[in-house]
């Protein structure tokens, strides 16, 4: 059975107060996410991710479509009690402590009593936060507010969780944890459908991802099957003052400055081009991937339409 | 995916019965209260300390008394009521907060005065009212006349009334009629027709429902006396003309004392008793009569006629 | 009532005791210790009347204000602040949310009540050294003191389900005001002619009628008030703030949570 399936959700809103106009938030939009899988939702910011997953959420209804989360319609009170939600930049309660708030949403979760008790501190450690209890979340910074977002989203233990840019706002350690704890909930069987622009996390993390812009799905599937048909691009620099010819037929571009030479080649070509530099025993600064591939899918797909058909040379 | 319509069906219903049910129980709350709610209105009585309360929105409390006390004279009156006294407290307060506002001058003259059923009986009170009135208006001739009408109607004090009626028509734009009124109340002559005037300028120049009902009320009346007394006269010499009484009004035409046969303001003929009186016959419809009615008959509580 | 209103109720609750709403018990305490010494020193036989006064109508008034500004809140703050999203998901509906904060806010009026009358009685006892039989219907006026937060915290809440809390206080500050006058208001209706008539009595019967249910005035002179009457008045109450609580069901239901 899919964990998510999305059939053909649509949003519209009305924009201007005297003169509505409609405008296209999310074009009729169909995903399946299968359930185990780490899915990610990439696009720029102002994509329809956040929407999308209002959607899901039942915080926003669609203008047309529909969804179903474990086979159940949105608003079906049983499937909520399995999937956990983490907002954008989340907000709680701020006159109550973590463990009052998660008490709080594990009642209303419907988690019994003993059970919760338990499962509150289990979680609080989990995400890092065990020393906590007496302070009111008024007093938590950012990075700790997204900490208990996870907190209150892996709660009562859901099958399905839906993370709106996760790793917004968490510092490198922080980012690590929760690509640990992202991993760790797809080996215990969990589904995670999460959003980002930051790629190297979804590439990282990933089995499928969908790629968004301006509403609209640009592509869909497994992170090695999407890059296959581009290639990242890496830039090469060393001592030097001339270009050889031999460079010039691998780099796609090539520039002097003083006395070092840099050139920009495809992956691909990245080992012949270092090959050719040992040969004629010149020192190699740095080699950089300037877009890993992904990067490079997405920009293309980014591109309008035509562009992203080839019309440019 | 879409807003419930189960939902929306269930609090749309009993949103809909919920409103139906708290009319219905708000029609029982006021049944229940009665008379209660106004009594409760006059727990601050001084109009001083009303208007300090009342921060600076006088116009709007005045407005709120005013309504007050035209509802309480309403329904007392309805009612048949012989007390009503609160209705000096609640003009008095409605005019110390606006005292400009003429239409309760007018009506404390028209209701205050009166003795009950008609009215609170309380000319003092209401001679108060209108000074105060004339104070701060002093260049409304409605004041003065109102003044008049109190000392005329139900205090017959016609000096201190010729006195109101000529202070009024010195001010500028005065109704003409204040001078004649002066002048008739000075010799007090004619009375049928001095109250005839009177209550045909209230008639003409009010804004006020109650007081051009009461008005029209009082001008019928007037109208049944003067044909009664007509009537009565033609009676009279038919009877020492021919030594006996009339059995119809067509005996009367047969001799030429009378061309046409009256009929009373409501269109009604006149009744021709075999004892010779004239008399009109629906005697309820006419409350302000002094004569014209059936021997011992008791007038009911005087009641405007809506159609006024 | 589902074990998620009450968490819900209990959590609004919980909200106005740590936002420190109850802090204006202090504030009353202070008006009625001050009041009572006050016209037992300079008032001779209306010391019981001031006491009911104005101890009754400080206990409305604050109330009023707390319903109010907590009530208009209630819903749009949680928009706002996004602490919704997180409650939404989870098995909750959008009915129960609403009608658990309205649960929640009447709660509090009503320990916040609680405490003020023990203030009033207090005043009592120190003025007139005993209490006396007609002491009672002070209950009476304060059980409809309590029947008239029920109504403005409804009518708040109505509000915060779709309007901002600015307008929402000031359309709900608008409705105790008019309701206030409800007699009033039917005075100036009985008044029109025609259409306009009708049309205002009829407005005159949907607006909230705060009149009725404020015996304040009849309960400081000693008079009662009839059992039945009560039994109305509760119904009356009830009823329509059940009748706004359906509004706000009905609205928030349909709205799109930005």
């Amino acid at each position: 059975m899919a964990a998510i399936e999305i059939l053909g959700l649509t949003k519209t809103y009305q924009v201007g107060f005297w003169r509505k106009r409609p405008k296209c938030a999310l074009q009729p939009l169909r995903l399946q996410v299968e359930e185990g899988e780490i899915f990610g939702f990439l696009g720029p910011n102002g994509a329809g991710k956040t929407t999308t997953l209002k959607m899901l959420m039942g915080l926003v209804y669609p203008s047309a479509g529909s969804a179903r989360i474990l086979g159940c319609e949105i608003n079906d009170p049983r499937m909520k009690a399995q999937i956990g939600f983490l907002p954008e930049q989340p907000y709680f309660y701020d006159y109550l402590t973590a463990a009052e708030l998660l008490e709080y949403y594990g009642q209303l979760s419907g988690v019994d009593a003993k059970e919760r008790k338990r499962r509150v501190s289990e979680v609080l450690d989990r995400v890092g936060l065990p020393n906590v209890s007496g302070m009111q979340l008024r007093k938590f910074s950012k990075g700790m507010l997204q900490r208990v977002g996870v907190a209150q989203a892996i709660l009562h233990n859901p099958r399905v969780l839906f993370f709106d840019e996760p790793m917004s706002g968490l510092d490198p350690i922080g980012r690590r944890e929760v690509r640990d704890l992202m991993e760790e909930l797809k080996r215990a069987g969990k589904t995670v459908f999460f959003s980002t622009h930051i790629l190297s996390d979804a590439e990282a993390l990933c089995d499928r991802v969908a790629i968004i812009h301006q509403g609209e799905l640009r592509g869909v599937g497994a992170v090695a099957d999407l890059t296959s048909s581009v290639q990242g691009k890496v830039e090469v620099v060393w001592r030097g003052n001339t270009v050889l010819p031999s460079v010039k037929t691998l780099a796609l571009d090539s520039s002097v400055t003083g006395d070092t030479v840099r050139a920009v080649v495809l992956e691909a070509s990245q080992d012949a081009l270092i090959d050719t530099l040992r040969r004629e025993r010149l020192h190699i600064v740095s080699v950089t991937p300037l877009r890993t591939s992904l990067e490079e899918y997405f920009v293309q797909k980014l591109r309008p339409a035509e562009a992203a058909a080839g019309v440019r040379s | 995916m879409k807003p419930s319509s189960k939902i929306t069906q269930v609090a749309g219903t009993f949103l809909v019965l919920c409103m139906l049910t708290s009319v219905l129980l708000l029609r029982q709350v006021d049944r229940m209260r009665g008379g209660a709610t106004l009594q409760e209105v006059l727990y601050i009585s001084s109009p001083g300390a009303l208007k300090r309360l009342s921060l600076g929105y006088d116009g709007l409390m005045a407005d709120i008394y005013w309504t007050r006390a035209v509802q309480y004279f309403g329904s007392k009156h309805f009612a048949g009521s012989q007390h009503y006294d609160l209705l000096a407290p609640l003009l008095e307060i409605t005019t110390a907060l606006d005292p400009h506002l003429i239409v309760a001058y007018e009506f404390g003259a028209n209701f205050l005065a009166p003795k009950p059923p008609n009215g609170a009986g309380m000319p003092q009170r209401a001679i108060e009212l209108s000074e105060f009135g004339i104070r701060n208006n002093p260049s409304e001739w409605r004041l003065y006349y109102d003044l008049g009408f109190i000392y005329y109607m139900e205090l017959k004090d016609y000096k201190n009334a010729a006195d109101a009626f000529a202070r009024g028509s010195r001010v500028p734009n005065a109704h003409p009629f204040l001078g004649v009124m002066a002048a008739q109340m000075a010799q007090h002559s004619g009375e049928l027709q001095m109250a005839q005037m009177i209550w045909s300028t209230t008639y003409q120049s009010t804004q006020d429902r109650d007081v051009r009902a009461n008005a029209a009320t009082h001008l019928r009346a007037l109208q049944v006396e003067e044909d009664v007394t007509h009537l009565g006269n033609l009676v009279a010499e038919y009877h020492a003309r021919t030594g006996r009484l009339p059995d119809t009004f067509s005996d009367l035409q047969n001799v030429g004392l009378l061309h046409e046969v009256p009929t009373d303001p409501f269109g009604h003929t006149y009744k021709l008793t075999s004892d010779g009186r004239v008399e009109v016959r629906t005697p309820d419809d006419f409350p302000f009569l002094t004569k014209g009615t059936p021997p011992g008959y008791v007038a009911p509580p005087p009641r405007f006629l809506p159609s006024d | 009532m589902s074990s998620r209103i009450r968490h819900i109720a209990s959590n609004t609750f919980r909200e106005a005791v740590r936002d420190r709403v109850l802090y204006n018990l202090i504030a009353f305490a202070v008006l009625m210790c001050g009041a009572s010494i006050l016209v037992g020193q300079i008032s001779i036989g209306i010391e019981r009347l001031v006491v009911i006064n104005l101890g009754l109508t400080a206990i409305s008034l604050f109330g009023v204000v707390i319903a109010i500004f907590i009530g208009i809140g209630l819903v749009s703050k949680e928009i706002e602040k996004r602490t919704l999203y997180t409650v939404l998901s989870r098995p909750v509906q959008r009915w129960e949310f609403i009608v658990g904060k309205f649960f929640g806010l009447a709660g509090t009026l009503v320990v916040n009540t609680f405490f003020m009358a023990i203030g009033v009685f207090l005043a009592l006892l120190y003025v007139s050294q005993r209490f006396q039989a007609a002491d009672g219907w002070v209950l009476v006026a304060l059980y409809f003191i309590v029947l008239q937060f029920l109504i403005i915290t409804a009518l708040a809440l109505f509000f915060s389900s779709f309007s901002s809390p600015l307008l929402s206080a000031v359309f709900a500050f608008s409705l105790f005001v008019i309701g206030s006058f409800a007699e009033d208001l039917r005075g100036f209706a009985a008044m029109a002619q025609g259409t306009t008539r009708w049309l205002a009595t009829g407005a005159a019967y949907l607006l909230p009628n705060f009149a009725s249910l404020n015996v304040i005035g009849s309960v400081a002179h000693g008079q009662g008030v009839a059992g039945a009457l009560i039994l109305s008045e509760t119904a009356y109450a009830m009823v329509y703030a059940a009748m706004a609580l359906c509004g706000a069901v009905l609205i928030f239901e349909h709205r799109n949570l930005k």
